[in-house]
């Protein structure tokens, strides 16, 4: 369990370097609500935020209050952090599966057929795909295909606004480039696992490919999936944040690019440690799955 | 049987032949890109600072053949100066990383005990983090600047190398000849020189060849975020982040660059893929 003391590490290296930013906080603060900046009013705001204390006095206040669930108040809406952020993590946790869920429905079957073909025109053509995928940047893929089918088809809308059909093309973008890796990684799986002697033997005994592909080779790929799927998943809801700001999904992403040109340190200070404590969590549920699916993890 | 195995062995120093041609095609075309990318002021015919009104959003033609932007800049010229923003960033970035990485991976397996321990501990945390996220937050923190974006992917990409290196020494610490070297009295600083690091290195390469590419991309992302460079100076993210809101007239603003980073990092994905082969080939045949 190696949890707490990672979030700590995160926390305090957020505080430090929110810190070492250069920029007064208080003058920040006061700038960014567009009041009128006097030496007088940053010293008293300085007093009122702590501002003065000793370095470490400062980080223990804000991570009591951290503990207590409260984050802060963002400089530029004057929201609370913690309400702003459970206001539009659903959009970001939506997108997230819903492109987890493309990647795996494409990259399976096209991982299993690649390696079943192997070094037939299938395979070549598979492998091809996905290495440009893997070449083509995230935000150029969004332009692109919101140039072809919002703008020049007319088949998507530009904005999110419009319900159900916006999430299509960030969902799509995301998926291309997750996939492009999902499918070299299945390919290279799969033809070790064909390779093991069990489906020899299956071979021998007359059992047909579907079935050893199927029943067999998918359940011992499982594993691999289920570990690229947890690591992949932390830095997708991360890789959100540019296709967000393209599509203009009001998930967290955006949230925090927005926060992050306006200086707004709260804001981006809870995304930090909320997108740890998402990560840390997913990890957890990968690690226990583990044990439901592998009976070896199991006996230990 | 034996005629059998001799073609076998024919057909593999034939693709093995093939695979060092296809290295040195690579490897020839980035170098002259490089070339390109440095010598572009003597190259392009048109300035790519000029501000023309009379000339803007210009579809491609022979005076600019990647078309004008919105303030009448030859999108073709500002690629190409921008060539040298984004690629040598990014190696540079590639080269700090490895060496900083395999670096405190080796002395961190080598020494092993509490100091090992408490690298690894960092490591972890590190890649208990989608990366980007940190690089976002990172350059967002320090401020826009092509220094801080590279300072900033650095930050998040020596963890990688640290593994690895450390991996591949644990490995190599327990060989005969490191036991027989120290035996024979030399020092660490002598056995890491000469023992360990000319064992590991080439795999090293390849790691990092292979992140040639994917560096590229982040830095170019932190660029389109407006997290680079400042705004006059051409790099390639940057300049589809100005040409983003006018796709819908001007599509060639954001193609220009964006098939150029694309064609480059396809090229350095090539040379690492290709890399990795020669290399998996040798140790095959070492083993044999």
């Amino acid at each position: 369990m190696s949890i707490i003391p990672v979030l700590l590490v995160i926390s305090f290296l957020t505080f430090t370097f929110m810190r070492l930013a250069g920029g007064d906080p208080a003058e920040i603060k006061l700038t960014a609500q567009g009041t009128v900046v006097t030496s007088e009013l940053i010293e008293t705001v300085r007093d009122e935020m702590g501002l003065n204390d000793p370095f470490i006095k400062q980080y223990m206040d804000w991570l009591m209050d951290v503990l207590h669930g409260d984050l802060g108040v963002s400089y530029t809406t004057g929201i609370e952090v913690t309400a702003e952020l459970k206001q539009h993590l659903p959009y970001t946790l939506m997108l997230t599966i819903s492109s987890m869920l493309l990647t795996l429905i494409v990259s399976i079957p096209l991982g299993i057929l690649a390696a079943v073909k192997r070094n037939k025109w299938e395979d070549h053509l598979i492998r091809g795909c996905s290495f440009m995928g893997n070449a083509i940047p995230g935000f150029f893929l969004a332009l692109i295909l919101l140039l072809i089918f919002s703008l020049k088809l007319k088949l998507l809308p530009i904005l999110s606004e419009s319900g159900i059909k916006s999430i299509i093309l960030p969902t799509l973008t995301l998926s291309i480039a997750m996939s492009s890796k999902y499918i070299r990684q299945i390919r290279a799986v799969v033809i070790e696992e064909l390779e093991k002697d069990y489906v020899k033997g299956l071979r021998a005994r007359g059992v047909s490919e579907k079935v050893i592909l199927y029943k067999n080779v998918l359940k011992n790929i499982m594993m691999t999936l289920m570990t690229i799927t947890g690591l992949s998943i932390g830095s997708l809801i991360g890789g959100t944040a540019i296709v967000e700001s393209i599509f203009v999904w009001p998930g967290i992403g955006k949230l925090v690019l927005t926060a992050i040109s306006n200086r707004d340190y709260p804001v981006i200070q809870g995304y930090v440690l909320w997108m740890g404590c998402i990560f840390v969590v997913i990890n957890l549920i990968v690690d226990l799955l583990y044990r439901v699916f592998d009976p070896r993890v199991r006996a230990q | 049987m034996l005629e059998k195995r001799v073609t076998k062995h024919k057909t593999k120093y034939k693709r093995q032949n093939r695979d060092k041609l296809f290295l040195m095609l690579i490897v020839m075309i980035l170098v002259m890109i490089g070339v390109i990318s440095l010598m572009a002021p003597y190259i392009a015919w048109n300035d790519p600072y000029n501000i023309d009104l009379t000339n803007i959003l210009q579809s491609p033609s022979k005076v600019f053949p990647f078309g004008t932007d919105a303030l009448g800049r030859c999108v073709f010229s500002r690629v190409l100066y921008g060539a040298k923003n984004t690629i040598f960033s990014a190696l540079i970035v590639v080269a700090i990383t490895f060496t900083l990485g395999s670096l405190i991976g080796i002395v961190s397996g080598y020494v092993g005990g509490t100091l090992d321990h408490v690298v690894m501990r960092i490591v972890d945390i590190f890649l208990a983090f989608p990366g980007m996220v940190l690089a976002i937050a990172v350059a967002g923190i320090l401020g826009g600047g092509l220094m801080n974006a590279m300072l900033a992917i650095i930050a998040i990409g020596w963890t990688k190398y640290t593994r690895i290196a450390r991996s591949y020494v644990l490995e190599i610490k327990e060989e005969t000849f490191i036991q027989a070297a120290r035996l024979s009295g030399k020092g660490s600083f002598y056995i890491i020189m000469r023992h360990i690091i000319p064992n590991m290195l080439g795999y090293m390469i390849v790691t990092a060849s292979l992140d040639i590419g994917t560096t590229m991309i982040e830095m170019s992302s932190l660029a389109f975020l407006g997290l680079s460079s400042p705004l006059p100076s051409p790099e390639w993210g940057a300049m589809m982040s100005e040409g983003k809101s006018m796709i819908q007239f001007a599509p060639w603003v954001i193609l220009g660059p964006g098939v150029a980073l694309v064609v480059v990092v396809i090229l350095f994905n090539l040379l690492g893929d290709t890399i990795r082969d020669l290399l998996d080939e040798k140790q095959k045949r070492r083993a044999v």
